[in-house]
């Protein structure tokens, strides 16, 4: 029979490493990641709903706001890379409420490992899922006749901007994720919250036709200065000052939301 | 003595509930101390702040040696931790929950991936090992969370209702999962609200009731306080329910209670059963139900508190919804 267990007594160490802190964090991305392995629909999910949108928005409104469908995706695939990225910053929330509620977040905590490892390494997890649906956004939009006008450079700097926005606002996931009482009721945030902000703001028709109530508030929508600089960088425009604006609004997001959420992951580590 | 678990004034409070009340435990090295208490009472809370996963409001905790606030993570080093909800992620297979447990406590791939398959086979999982948690059944899971909570071979653990919700074949596969690991000189501490767990696996019992701790004992110390067995006489005709209340309370030397229409009173000697039914026989009582069985939580509770368990909303779980 094998030994469970020993009673040898350990010398405990008193602290966490950086070196073991980088490891334990991956090894947490790694759980976040290899579960879409045994459960594609997660996968599905983060891909078949951008999609959705896409052709939907392409196809049934591109004709009537643009007049033709070609000239409508290229003008509407920014903002929906950065609808998708906005909504999607919540599943962090999501994993993080699930963790909790179903009692692995306690696990987590009972063992020796970094207090922010669980964090860093689901945060690190949606980062690369984040990236994956912009590949498969821009390289659907290509194959429906989207083109990137701009360059390589462009192209990327739409990508690093998007994650940058996205990591600003994962502070508020957090948060929500910590604070909610079930998953269900963080999607119900995220879909009351994020619906509204994409669709008054410059994302997918162009705010020229707003009344002007609401053209006041899409010009301040933190949403239309993210698609207008996701816009630039990928089929050329103005890009310094929306990209300015956008950075504002992430610096400003970390800046409420990082304490906040700070704070209630300390009340509970 | 050492001791592997030592709380003094433990004091835990919700708003105006207090969760704990003062609690103090003692358990030496290679023990296992049942908590017995019913929904509410504040095993929980207990357990979670020995687990370092709650801070006390006042009070000490040391587990093997080191203190749970100031020095939580050399206590988390030592420690495992089975909850009352099966903490395993349900999208990950067995094994690759039990890989990633080693990897956080810097195994390396190999040891982790052995360790897992030891562990798995220990726990009759290895057929499900490559299956992802959520297909298991609520005993698997049970088994995968206790296998879990023993990939850092730890030498206190803390089983939190382990068997409740499971049936009583799994309850039986469990406990003899604790016997193992007490085979094996680990010190645990397992909270139940069954008193027959406690009495099956605990050296030492504590009853716990609105966050104090009412009683201490083995399990033969509490069964003297209640009687360890009960006896219940229910006469076929109602009238004669006096007379089976004189007749257990001259052989018994104890008031019996008549409520429900039957007499209940607690037997410290099973040897007194055939004369009360020879008594019975003897004034023309007919008992339509006889029966003796083993003394439950509720009478722990009547006999130590004077009261029933009150099975209140408990404030254990309050603070991962706040």
């Amino acid at each position: 029979m094998t030994t469970l267990t020993t009673t040898i007594p350990q010398m405990a160490a008193k602290r966490v490493t950086p070196l073991a802190t980088l490891q334990q964090t991956m090894t947490l991305a790694w759980r976040s990641l290899v579960q879409i392995k045994h459960n594609p629909w997660e996968l599905l999910d983060l891909s078949i709903q951008p999609i959705m949108f896409l052709l939907l928005f392409t196809y049934v409104f591109g004709g009537a706001i643009s007049g033709s469908t070609g000239d409508y995706l290229q003008f509407a695939l920014p903002g929906l890379l950065v609808q998708n990225a906005l909504f999607y910053t919540l599943s962090t929330a999501i994993g993080l409420n699930t963790d909790i509620t179903k009692g692995v977040f306690d696990r987590l905590r009972s063992l020796p490992i970094a207090r922010t490892a669980p964090l860093s390494g689901r945060i690190i997890a949606d980062t690369a899922k984040q990236v994956w649906a912009f590949a498969l956004l821009i390289g659907f939009g290509v194959v429906l006749g989207f083109r990137v006008t701009t360059s390589f450079f462009g192209l990327l700097g739409a990508l690093a901007l998007l994650v940058v926005v996205a990591l600003a606002m994962s502070w508020m996931s957090v948060l929500i994720g910590l604070k909610a009482s079930s998953p269900e009721k963080v999607q119900m945030i995220a879909f009351s919250t994020m619906m509204p902000l994409t669709f008054t703001s410059s994302a997918l028709v162009p705010s020229a036709t707003f009344p002007s109530w609401l053209k006041t508030w899409s010009d301040l929508n933190p949403v239309t200065h993210l698609a207008d600089a996701i816009r630039g960088l990928l089929i050329g425009g103005d890009v310094t000052r929306a990209a300015l604006f956008s950075l504002l609004w992430a610096a400003g997001f970390a800046v409420v939301f990082a304490p906040l959420a700070i704070r209630a992951f300390r009340s509970r580590v | 003595m050492t001791y592997a678990i030592q709380a003094e004034g433990l004091v835990k409070r919700y708003g105006e509930t207090r969760a704990l009340d003062g609690v103090d435990l003692l358990v030496p090295q290679g023990r296992l101390l049942g908590v017995l208490g019913p929904n509410g009472a504040g095993k929980t809370t207990a357990v979670r702040i020995l687990a370092t996963l709650l801070r006390p409001d006042a009070g000490t905790a040391l587990v093997g040696g080191y203190d749970v606030t100031s020095q939580a993570h050399q206590v988390r080093s030592l420690i495992g931790l089975t909850g009352q909800y099966a903490a395993v992620d349900e999208m990950l297979t067995g094994v690759e929950n039990l890989v990633m447990i080693g990897r956080l406590l810097g195994m390396t791939r190999a040891d982790s991936r052995a360790r897992a398959g030891e562990l798995l086979e220990r726990f009759d999982l290895s057929d499900a090992g490559g299956r992802a948690a959520k297909t298991y059944s609520g005993g698997m899971r049970r088994r995968l969370d206790l296998a879990a909570s023993l990939v850092g071979r730890p030498q206190v653990l803390f089983l939190d209702e382990p068997t409740t919700g499971l049936d009583p074949r799994s309850r039986t596969d469990l406990w003899s999962v604790v016997r193992g690991l007490m085979a094996d000189g680990v010190t645990v501490l397992l909270t139940t609200q069954y008193l027959e767990e406690a009495d099956q696996l605990a050296d030492d019992i504590v009853v716990f009731d609105h966050g104090r701790v009412i009683a201490f004992g083995t399990s033969d110390q509490l069964k003297a306080t209640t009687g360890a067995q009960v006896l219940e006489v229910r006469p076929s005709q109602a009238e004669h329910l006096d007379l089976v209340g004189k007749v257990l309370a001259d052989v018994l030397g104890e008031i019996p209670d008549l409520s429900g229409g039957r007499a209940t009173a607690s037997v410290h000697d099973p040897a007194t059963v055939p004369a009360i039914v020879r008594r019975l026989d003897e004034q023309g009582v007919i008992a339509s139900e006889l029966a003796l069985r083993k003394s439950s939580l509720d009478e722990v509770f009547l006999a130590i508190t004077g009261h029933l368990p009150e099975d209140e909303e408990t404030p254990d779980k309050e603070e991962a919804f706040a």
